[in-house]
């Protein structure tokens, strides 16, 4: 069904921030359903503002939509006032292009990119009328899929998810889309649809597999059916695909509000804690020119005055000093700035934060992560305390009154005394500051839980203890007083959530179905969060009979250390980089042993093996890997 | 970039479908962006986060849909307001309606600071037979005052509605009642119409209004 405009303005009125319900924002594209072979809503499950800020789901909007039978929508997690007014009226959740509900379209495709997300996306398929266990789908119900970076551990959505599309989906999500169209054009069965996805490279039908518990409920292993692959590889692109230059432009303030353009995917500096520097590995950059002329195409056809040059170390791009000064120069009629999200600890970024902050000023942040050198060298942050020094002095030199840094607690191998080290750091910085300003300055302090995540050197570490966590963060709460540091600790409820999911198998999709059907939603955010919903599930699941031998022991999972050997839930999924680089990481971080950046000598993670036929198809300078 | 205007141009222009829900806020980015596209040699603000300048005549308040909006633009280089108006049309997203555009002096006061009253029309959807209506608006226009009380976002405000109210007539009822309002919009405040709705005192499941004309100081109407 189609939404009328005038049932929608009878809900409308009445909640908060109605622009995010309603679509036709400038560059968005709405087909005639008459004509097209396949349609699919693209879900993001949070709010308008953050998934108007996501690139990959812009990325994926633009691919299909490039296809003239194809046509991808948009929706968002409604807030709970558009929730309960939904359910009052008996409404479906709808796309904001054509207003149909998401039970009308083909498929339905989630991003995942937080685990604490998940219960929105059971929300999202309850209110757009498809049943939210995958098993009660019938031939009728719209294909659910998912992509994006939380599916590098799939396992907890298996039973709310048909297929899941890993890796870079530009090419996938259309061959998706040929295969639902094929499907729907020869009224083959949902089987019959399910069996052709697997056969495409990328694509994870879970319901192929079935998982194997040993004695103790342990997990053993996991058996494909016969045509089914044992392993499923990412899919990647062999160069980065043209610059995304028309996005929908948000009828509201995106929490990201700017033109984003991707100008690096993968990063070489090989933090051992970061999962990003894994899984979007090998490096690809965007050439100069390219992405200049990018550049002013997306400023034309948008009408931002920001352009937020995207990758996971901005200052590391080859042309990055040229890009940022040939911008500047090109817009200074217009007013239009840049950023750089991602800039790493030197006197060069530095240098180029005073290039950008000559048109808008912006704080200057960096992130050391770790205090102490030794833990440093330990998760491979190739930072030394003279290079934080001197990017400091240059900061506050170039008139910086104000510096933000972030921090882990959590991290393999760590004390006290390395906790210790962030607090004397951050007073060794207020002193260089107050020598160079003549006044006191202002340093903010963001200290995150490390969660041990999938397809990292650390993925066999347990999470920190409670009473460690509590013990270190009040340390640093009692050495940063005084109105210079602006200390903030992540929240342990949303940590302990966050790993436990992130790094749990199948069996965990019963405590997500259970949590949302007692009423969580919004579990990413600190008003949405009531972690007694979720305590009441797991205990509710390790209570259930049919399982007695198993649940998913939160504490015990949490902080337990996984043998080289143990079935990890992840461990069908292939990211390109092999399990034993990652060991190899790990025990060289046991050691303190540091991996220098990865362009100068290859470590040989097994990127270049895994692709070695699409690193062929293109130069061989195309990738950072030497 | 431009710091200096020789030329301001007032757009006329109309909002309907999904631009109704933008807040006053949201309009401004939607217009900057907009004069952005359109290549038009805007005027900024100075400072560190340097914004172009322009102006609304009148705030439109969020579900209001409208075919009288005003905006004036200051421009650091003169163009042709035929050249002006073609421009931000062909950058204008759907919902937005620009009908007009004309120059005005530079020194001409601010229109927020002239603004004067607003006229709408406004539908209600309600079992109230059209008597009923008739003698509810008859009630409140006798009235000499109307102590009102209004909540929105938590936000409770107690006022005298009267003295905002300028007219109202019946126009009759097709599928709903519709009337014929003009209220005090000035820099002092704004009359709404749903209070109006609200203050007739009928059993009313939803309204939609729509704001067809701005008054000022010197806008020719005498």
């Amino acid at each position: 069904m189609q939404i009328p405009d005038e049932t929608l303005d009878r809900i409308l009125l009445h909640v908060s921030k109605p622009a995010r319900y309603v679509g036709h924002e400038w560059n968005s594209i709405t087909k005639d359903w008459s004509s097209l072979t396949a349609t699919i809503a693209l879900a993001y499950p949070d709010l308008y503002e953050l998934g108007m800020s996501n690139l990959g789901l812009a990325l994926l909007y633009d691919a299909v939509n490039r296809q003239p039978t194809y046509a991808a929508e948009r929706v968002y997690a409604p807030w709970p006032d558009m929730e309960a007014a939904l359910r009052a009226q008996g409404l479906p959740l709808y796309s904001l292009e054509t207003h149909h509900a998401l039970a009308d379209f083909d498929v339905l495709g989630f991003t995942l990119q937080c685990e604490l997300t998940y219960t929105n996306v059971l929300n999202i398929l309850d209110l757009g009328g498809v049943p939210v266990l995958a098993d009660q789908r019938g031939s009728d119900a719209p294909l659910v899929i998912a992509g994006g970076s939380c599916t590098y551990n799939p396992e907890p959505m298996v039973p709310f998810i048909d297929a899941f599309a890993l890796g870079e989906g530009e090419e996938l999500i259309v061959e998706i889309m040929d295969a639902v169209a094929r499907a729907r054009e020869a009224a083959a069965s949902r089987c019959e649809l399910l069996r052709a996805l697997a056969a495409i490279p990328g694509v994870y039908v879970p319901s192929l597999y079935t998982p194997i518990y040993g004695s103790a409920g342990e997990l053993k292993g996991l058996r494909a059916q016969s045509d089914a692959p044992e392993k499923i590889t990412k899919r990647i692109l062999a160069q980065l695909p043209p610059a995304l230059t028309q996005p929908v432009v948000p009828h509201l303030q995106a929490t990201h509000d700017r033109a984003a353009l991707e100008i690096q995917r993968g990063c070489s500096r090989g933090c051992r804690c970061c999962q990003a520097g894994i899984i979007y590995r090998p490096i690809r950059e965007r050439p100069v020119d390219e992405t200049l002329q990018a550049i002013d195409d997306l400023i034309a056809h948008t009408g931002y005055d920001e352009v937020g040059l995207v990758s996971l170390s901005s200052s590391d791009h080859s042309g990055i000093a040229t890009i940022v000064s040939e911008t500047l120069a090109r817009h200074s009629d217009d007013g239009v700035g840049v950023s750089l999200p991602s800039l790493r600890i030197d006197s060069f970024s530095v240098e180029l934060a005073r290039m950008i902050s000559s048109r808008r000023k912006s704080g200057f942040t960096f992130a050391p992560e770790a205090g102490s050198q030794r833990l440093r060298n330990v998760i491979n942050k190739g930072v030394t305390e003279e290079d934080l020094l001197r990017t400091a002095q240059a900061a506050f030199e170039h008139g910086w009154n104000h510096i933000k840094l972030y921090f882990m607690i959590g991290l393999p191998t760590e004390t006290d005394t390395d906790v210790a080290e962030i607090a004397r750091l951050a007073h060794d910085l207020a002193r260089l500051g107050r020598e160079l300003r003549g006044r006191r300055i202002e340093i903010a302090i963001s200290v995150s839980t490390f969660v041990p995540k999938p397809h990292t050197p650390f993925q066999w570490e347990p999470l920190i203890a409670y009473p460690d966590l509590i013990r270190r963060q009040r340390l640093l709460r009692d050495a940063l007083r005084g109105k210079t540091f602006k200390l903030s600790c992540s929240d342990w409820n949303a940590t302990w959530l966050e790993a436990l999911i992130a790094r749990g198998d199948r069996r965990l999709g019963g405590v997500i179905y259970r949590a949302w059907q007692l009423g969580a939603r919004f579990d990413a955010w600190s008003e949405g969060l009531n972690v007694a919903l979720w305590e009441q599930a797991l205990q509710e699941d390790s209570a259930a009979p049919d399982d007695a031998d198993w649940h998913p022991r939160r504490d015990a999972e949490l902080h337990r250390r996984r043998a080289r050997e143990e079935w990890l839930p992840w461990r069908h999924i292939d990211v390109g980089v092999s399990p034993d680089f990652l060991w190899a990481e790990y025990e060289r971080a046991l050691r303190g042993e540091l991996s220098p950046d990865c362009r100068d000598n290859c470590h040989s993670c097994g990127i270049t093996l895994t692709f070695a036929a699409e690193r062929e198809a293109v130069a061989a300078d195309a990738w950072g890997c030497p | 970039m431009y710091t200096e205007a020789v030329q301001r141009l007032r757009f006329t222009f109309g909002v309907d479908g999904a631009l109704r829900y933008l807040s006053v806020l949201d309009m401004g980015r939607l217009w900057e962006r907009l004069l952005r596209r359109a290549a038009l040699p805007l005027v900024f603000s100075q400072g560190f986060n340097p914004h172009p300048r322009l102006a609304f005549g009148a705030p439109l308040p969020v579900g209001y849909a409208s075919t009288m909006d005003l905006i004036d633009i200051y421009l650091g280089a003169p163009v042709a307001s035929d050249k002006a108006l073609a421009r931000a049309r062909s950058n204008s997203p759907a919902g937005l309606s620009i009908t007009a555009v004309e120059e005005v002096d530079l020194r001409a006061p601010a229109l927020q600071a002239v603004m004067r009253s607003a006229d709408y029309e406004v539908h209600f959807w309600s079992d109230a037979t059209p008597d009923q209506v008739q003698r509810a608006i008859d009630r409140v226009l006798g009235c000499t005052t109307l102590p009102f009380t209004r909540e929105r976002a938590g936000h409770v405000a107690a006022f005298d509605l009267r003295p905002l109210i300028l007219g109202a007539v019946y126009l009759g009822r097709e599928q709903e009642h519709r009337l014929r309002v003009s209220m005090v919009c000035n820099p002092q405040g704004a009359g709404r119409p749903e209070d109006l709705v609200a203050a007739l005192a009928l059993p009313v499941t939803h309204w939609a209004v729509c704001r067809t004309a701005l008054h000022w100081e010197g806008d020719g109407e005498a």
